[in-house]
């Protein structure tokens, strides 16, 4: 029998109405899982189990009244902890921000909350999400379900790896570069960003705001569909949150691939791009041409440059966002003799390397007589990447591309080599400049049986096409591996 | 050598919205310390700003104001610098499209109406206050620092002249015109000493008769007219000296220290500021469509060059049109007083000076003064009924709110003695007191008619029309 | 392209304060990293303007209302040091 710490949403929210279960049960199996792994993992940096056994009772208790706040009621989830909960610590895996508890909720928490989840605690990082493989966190780093000796990805490593061991049922992460796609992909699970303004960013801890979006990782396309639309929808907190109607992701989700035209970006294949990866990524292709979809080959001219673009634009807006770190209201302060020394002293210690490294890059790329040559120029590097994508999609409904180029590494493998760990995101950058929606779902494992993604794109507000794409290459792909977990309960 | 200043004035100008540029947040400055604060303003990990449009209609119509033409899409920009009272070490405003740009102002000196330029009116927020401890309760030598967040993103504007001003004067004049102008808009209460209007002059000297520009010294801390003034003209002196002895000018800040009467350098030697301005990611930009110029336009008050021009044409001096108009409540009482047939010379007179007197004396505002008053009591003193003396307390009265001047004037007994058979009795008498003195009148001594009419008035108590007096004196003697 | 970098004036412009060797070690990185992004330069875009924003938006404005502000209390509890009412820190060096 199943565990019930495996279950998808939907399954579990049917046992869940049928009276088979508790949502306390569901805590409880997703609690034990954690205790089994977390050791190992570290998915998670704060377990709030107090927090989550009231919530999950109060959700028993309101289903009993008759009161049922639909498909995430009673269901555990994690957040990236970057996400602010209130009384809940909240560190962005930064020494920085150790022991703070902020005053407010942000925005998708409360619909989480609203919506009925139960939220079970803060995930690991990369710290304030930068980086490919949560290798970045002042608290250590998480290791993959499927090989404790490789990174989940990253920077949403714990929600995925969360996620993929059963310690959660679904995370929410947030994706600025890949940073929910990629470690979906390496950890064998189902990840999405979707369009830029679709999910308020009140609340999350902004690295680079005009490219951050929060989006679901879970373990089945339908479980993404049902947190996204939990999540999605205008904040009058967040002036970039899109004011429109969130379009309507189910009507045709299982309108299946007939007659869908779908692209191939020429440029993510070759170079850096594992064999194993290649070769699930030609296999799925041919799975969805032999369905009925038209595949044919798009080039995005810009591409190349798209990640050059966004190792510009991000450390600028990061810069200026991890600015108001200071010692002065919150978190790490440093003494100092003045309260210019007690900053700089502050943080230096608060930030980790890669941090600071960003910072400075930042900091650079907008300084009097470089403004124009780097941050201006990426700036309009943006707009040809957007035409490009324009272009491509007059031609078809749907892009598609290997969601990373490799499957998960080694732990340490680039930790001293800045730009190789930049290239792990080179299929997924350039759907962050653009502000399109984009969706990782495994489909297949290599020959060490780490899992691979197959990334879809899609337009701006083009959540239906995309889901419906996804739904329809999970089903193709068959692919119901789950990692082999190793007992740590003793540890524990 | 003859040195001619170049002046370039940055006010800063805190508006009375309701609530706080980027929160909703009272923008109430003078609250419990760090009670007015949230995510947003305190610059929480995750906040995000969303503009105040009330602000934004606020500055547009100050720009309307100034001539300025207003930006169809305008921008919010990032100013990066460290600063421990800026909660998110980066100031929100605006950099290369505010929302209004290329206006003028005109400004009357002694030498005329001279137009100073005006390169832009932007948006942006304000930080907290700090309090220094130490001995000095200054920044210099202060041992630590308490910081209030209660100001911390209050709305406040920039304006920014071109450097068209040359004077000490002119720069007052400009800043005593924009105050007005932004108190007849009623966006800000704009008061100099709380620091709600703030100036910032850049001053450079070069020889008369040239066109390129000095060396530009930033001077700030001025919290008064009179200290913008002071502080220019000693700035402008110490440069002339400097460049009179063949140095040169540091460009640097300098900060107006008013009980020295001088300028002194800012502590650090600060590295050029490199503000790093990119466009803020969190905001989308602001368009101002047509329709609300239109009626952002058709909203504005009347301005007060307009107002002075009224008062003007209405045969008031240009001096007390000056003073009216820079008082809604004395132009409004002006204003009424006219309406109900005052003679506007007069009642200009009375409101610029006695009223004016009672208002610093008392520290009060004319509020139990009508329009109507003021016009029952200049046709008392037409009348004879009240002599010019008298009709200063009647109005007294009246300001302490004892009622109309006529009822006052009764109830303080200080109504001239009408009736011509008492006045007659009264010189009489007077006449009769004094016999020397009457004979040398009579003998045609009529320096002795001065003396007459001051036993007369001495003896009615001041109530007698001393014009009148003066004649029966001239018939009877 | 080879990239010259004042580090020393990008870490104090950034309120980060880095000893000599770390200076140096941050400055060749940055170097190596800004090799990579200098390849934008290559790309023609005279007449290309640029994009802040992903999606075409204006005016996300909320009308000037108050909203209730935070416990003081509540925050001030996460200050590093307080005195009264107040956050406190150590003396200002330098002029606003």
């Amino acid at each position: 029998m199943t565990d019930l710490a495996d279950l998808t949403i939907t399954e579990a929210g049917r046992r869940l109405r049928d009276g088979d279960v508790t949502a306390v049960d569901l805590f409880e199996a997703v609690r034990r899982r954690a205790t089994m792994t977390e050791a190992e993992l570290h998915a998670f940096l704060t377990f709030d189990a107090d927090g989550a056994a009231e919530a999950a009772a109060e959700a028993d208790a309101a289903l009993a009244r008759g009161q049922d706040l639909g498909p995430l009621h009673g269901i555990p989830v994690a957040l990236k902890d970057n996400m602010v909960t209130r009384g809940v610590e909240t560190t962005c895996s930064s020494r920085i921000l150790a022991g703070y508890r902020p005053p407010y909720d942000a925005t998708v928490v409360e619909r989480l909350r609203s919506a009925g989840a139960v939220v079970v605690g803060k995930t690991n990082l990369d710290e304030f999400a930068m980086g490919s493989s949560t290798e970045n966190s002042a608290y250590g780093p998480t290791r993959n379900p499927w090989d404790p000796g490789r990174v989940p990805g990253g920077s949403s490593g714990g929600s995925a790896a969360s996620v993929a061991a059963g310690s959660s049922f679904a995370a929410l992460g947030s994706d600025t570069g890949g940073s929910i796609r990629q470690p979906a992909s390496l950890c064998g699970i189902v990840g999405m960003k979707p369009t830029y303004g679709l999910v308020s960013r009140y609340g999350l801890v902004a690295f680079a705001s005009s490219l951050d979006q929060i989006g679901p990782l879970t373990r089945s396309v339908d479980d993404c569909v049902t947190v996204f639309e939990a999540i999605a929808g205008h904040d009058p907190s967040d002036a970039t949150s899109y004011r429109g109607e969130v379009p309507d992701v189910r009507a045709a989700l299982d309108g299946g691939l007939e007659g869908l035209r779908v692209g191939v970006v020429t440029e993510f294949s070759g170079e850096g791009f594992e064999p194993d990866v290649e070769a699930n990524f030609r296999a799925t292709l041919g799975a969805i041409e032999r369905a009925g979809a038209t595949v044919v080959d798009v080039s995005l001219p810009s591409a190349e440059y798209a990640l050059s673009a966004y190792y510009l634009i991000a450390p600028a807006e990061c810069s200026a966002n991890l600015a108001r770190f200071d010692g002065v209201r919150y978190g790490l302060r440093l003494d100092g003799s003045s309260v210019e020394q007690m900053m700089s002293a502050t943080r230096r210690d608060g930030f980790g390397p890669e941090v600071t490294r960003r910072v400075l890059l930042g900091t650079y790329a907008l300084s009097a007589g470089y403004y124009d040559a780097f941050y201006g120029q990426a700036q309009k590097v943006r707009t040809l990447v957007i035409r490009d994508f324009e272009a491509a999609y007059r031609q078809v409904d749907v892009l598609v591309t290997p969601t990373s180029p490799t499957t998960a590494f080694p732990l340490g493998a680039r930790t001293d080599d800045p730009i190789a760990m930049y290239l792990s995101d080179i299929c997924t950058i350039p759907s962050n400049l653009s502000g399109h929606p984009g969706i990782s779902v495994p489909t297949g494992v290599d020959r060490s049986g780490l899992p691979i993604g197959f990334q879809i794109l899609a337009p701006a507000l083009g959540e239906p096409v995309m889901f419906r794409a996804a739904k329809a290459v999970e089903a193709l792909a068959g692919f119901d591996a789950r990692p082999a977990l190793a007992s740590s309960e003793g540890a524990a | 050598m003859t040195w001619e200043a170049v002046i370039g004035i940055e006010t800063h100008i805190e508006l009375l919205t309701a609530s706080k540029m980027f929160c909703g947040c009272p923008a109430d400055v003078n609250a419990e310390p760090n009670t007015n604060v949230c995510p947003v303003c305190l610059g929480l990990p995750g906040a995000l700003p969303v503009p105040n449009e009330r602000a934004i209609e606020w500055t547009v119509m100050l720009g309307l104001a100034l001539d300025c033409a207003i930006a169809p899409r305008s921008l919010f920009h990032r100013k990066n610098y460290f600063y421990a009272d800026m909660p998110k070490n980066y100031q929100i405003s605006q950099y290369d499209i505010p929302l209004c740009a290329d206006g003028h102002l005109d400004v009357e000196t002694d030498d005329g109406v001279r137009r100073v330029g005006l390169t832009r009116v932007h948006l942006e927020e304000d930080t907290g206050k700090s309090t220094h401890l130490g001995e000095s309760g200054r920044i210099h030598g202060s041992e630590a620092s308490l910081v209030d967040f209660n100001r911390a993103g209050v709305p406040l504007m920039e304006a920014v002249t071109e450097p068209d001003i040359r004077t000490p004067e002119e720069a007052r004049a400009y800043a005593a015109e924009l105050r007005a102008i932004v108190l007849a808009l009623g966006v800000s209460d704009a008061k100099l000493e709380e620091g709600s209007m703030r100036f910032d002059a850049n001053v450079s000297l070069r020889r008369a008769g040239t066109e390129a520009f000095g060396t530009k010294v930033e001077v700030k801390n001025m919290n008064s007219l009179r200290s913008l003034q002071r502080a220019l003209a000693h700035e402008i002196d110490r440069q002339g000296r400097i460049l009179d002895d063949g140095g040169t000018i540091d460009q640097e800040t300098r900060h107006w220290d008013e009980e020295r009467g001088r300028t002194e350098p800012g502590r650090s030697k600060e590295e050029s500021s490199d503000y790093r301005y990119f466009p803020e990611p969190d905001l989308v930009p602001v368009e101002v469509r047509s329709d609300v110029v239109d009626r952002l336009r058709a909203g504005l008050p009347e301005l007060p060059a307009a107002r002075r021009g009224r008062f003007v044409d209405s045969g008031v001096d240009a001096g007390n049109a000056r003073h009216l108009a820079s008082d809604d409540l004395l132009a409004g009482i002006f204003e009424s007083a006219l309406d109900a047939g005052a003679d506007a010379r007069a009642a200009a007179n009375w409101l610029t000076g006695e009223v004016t007197a009672w208002m610093r004396r008392e520290e009060a505002e004319p509020a139990a003064l009508s329009g109507e008053h003021l016009a029952e009591l200049l046709a008392l003193i037409d009348d004879g009924d009240v002599s010019a003396t008298a009709a200063k307390t009647v109005l007294e009265g009246v300001l302490s709110g004892e009622g109309p001047p006529r009822t006052v004037a009764e109830a303080r007994d200080l109504l001239q003695i009408s009736d011509e058979g008492a006045l007659v009795d009264a010189v009489d008498e007077a006449l009769a007191a004094s016999p020397d003195e009457r004979e040398r009148l009579a003998g045609g001594d009529m320096k002795l008619v001065g003396f007459f009419v001051g036993q007369v008035m001495r003896a009615t108590g001041g109530k007698a029309d001393p014009r009148r007096v003066s004649e029966l004196l001239r018939e009877r003697a | 392209m080879p990239v010259d970098i004042d580090i020393a004036k990008v870490a104090r412009l950034a309120r980060i304060g880095l000893d000599a060797e770390e200076l140096e070690r941050y400055g060749a990185q940055l170097g190596d990293i800004l090799e990579h992004a200098a390849r934008v330069q290559a790309l023609d875009t005279d007449d290309v303007p640029p994009t802040a924003h992903p999606l075409p938006m204006v005016n996300a404005l909320r009308s000037d209302e108050i909203e209730p502000s935070l416990d003081r209390e509540e925050v001030l509890d996460q200050a590093p040091d307080r005195d009264g009412p107040y956050f406190k820190v150590p003396a200002f060096l330098e002029d606003a």
